[in-house]
């Protein structure tokens, strides 16, 4: 950096700062309406395949601001029972007290607390997990897709995120075998932009 | 010995039979469903437990329909003469609540299975097909009326089974001979 700009930018830094605390980080409420969010999730099966399966209810929100994106929250509560792998016998064993315990346990909640920027659109996002009734820190690996005016006069931002931890951690009990100790998750968030 | 078809008197062999398979079957079906639920997703009876259970459970649904049948047109002997009113109108009451609770947990049973639209394949010879699906939560349920119907029935059978060994031993009269096969015809 030439010391020109980098002159130019310690000129400029008290004006940043100041339009960044008039234009703060701007409040998104997760499109579930519309159902342009899904939480999956997957795992092996016996080890010799994936088994895909979702939430079907849930809502959140988040802010975000992509000057700066580590300031960001994120709150999401998951109905748990409307856990969905596209088999109602299974269904109805993963809502019992051998996996999510739905009726002990009838949410799950994420709660963002720190966000580390990667720099290229990425970031760590760090947060509080509570999945039957047991509440860990996770890490979330999240992208940012884009964010813009849709054509219907809103605002929208999304994102996707991708995680993993052992089911022995949230005091999931039912031992599916030595492939299956760990789930993997998969999210895709879009924000509408709240006026 | 009895003859094939109920008399005024007796039961007769086909309504004994049918009273037993059906008494074998519904011991069978609740110990099984019991512990099916038990097992490790690892265990070689994780699929066929279930699977058994559910093609006997429609299997019996057909028999107890026959034997619906058969009480409607070949109905069963008169209480024995010696029975109290309280007695009769409490076992006839027993009788029809078994019948009733019987059809439910079959019903609810099946709906468990068929919740999402798949069919039940019974014993992998035929199809029975979903037709209620989609009810909220249909899965759980079902499944919660399943399960405390069965514990219902099982109850009720015991104090059935009770009253008739209280009929045998302390009243000392044919009640529990009859369904056996075993009452000497009347003089």
């Amino acid at each position: 950096m030439s010391i020109l700009r980098k002159s130019l930018a310690i000129a400029l830094l008290p004006v940043s700062m100041s339009l960044a605390s008039i234009t703060s980080a701007a409040d998104y409420v997760i499109d579930t309406k519309g159902s342009h969010a899904f939480i999956q999730f997957k795992i092996q099966h016996l080890g010799y395949s994936w088994l895909l399966g979702r939430f079907n209810e849930f809502e959140g929100t988040f802010s975000y601001d992509d000057k700066k994106p580590a300031d960001s929250e994120v709150n999401v509560i998951i109905k748990t029972a409307s856990v969905d792998s596209n088999h109602a016998e299974r269904d109805k064993h993963l809502r019992s007290k051998d996996f999510l315990n739905v009726s002990k346990h009838p949410t799950a909640t994420f709660k963002s607390k720190k966000i580390t920027d990667n720099g290229n659109g990425s970031a760590k996002l760090i947060g509080d997990l509570t999945l039957n009734g047991v509440t860990k820190e996770i890490t979330i690996d999240v992208s940012k897709i884009g964010e813009g005016k849709d054509p219907w006069g809103g605002y929208r931002a999304g994102f996707e995120g991708t995680t993993k931890f052992a089911l022995k951690d949230f005091n999931i009990s039912k031992d599916l075998g030595p492939a299956s100790q760990e789930v993997e998750m998969y999210l895709s968030i879009e924000g509408i932009r709240k006026s | 010995m009895p003859k094939l078809k109920n008399t005024k008197d007796e039961y007769g062999w086909i309504s004994i039979s049918l009273h037993w398979l059906v008494a074998i079957s519904v011991i069978g079906l609740f110990i099984l469903g019991l512990w099916m639920r038990t097992l490790s997703y690892y265990d070689p009876w994780y699929q066929l437990g279930p699977h058994i259970h559910k093609s006997l459970g429609v299997i019996l649904f057909t028999v107890l329909i026959l034997r619906v049948l058969v009480r409607l047109f070949n109905p069963p002997p008169t209480p024995l003469l010696t029975l109290s009113k309280f007695e009769r109108v409490a076992a006839h009451s027993v009788h029809i609540l078994l019948y009733v609770l019987l059809f439910c947990i079959m019903i609810s049973g099946y709906l468990i299975s068929t919740a999402d639209g798949r069919p039940i394949e019974v014993f992998n010879w035929f199809n029975i097909p979903a037709t209620i699906t989609g009810i909220e939560n249909q899965e759980d349920l079902a499944g919660e009326i399943h399960y405390y119907l069965a514990l219902s029935v099982i109850i009720l059978a015991g104090i059935h089974a009770l009253a008739a060994f209280k009929h045998h031993i302390i009243d000392k009269d044919n009640t529990l001979k009859r369904i056996l096969g075993l009452s000497k015809p009347s003089p």
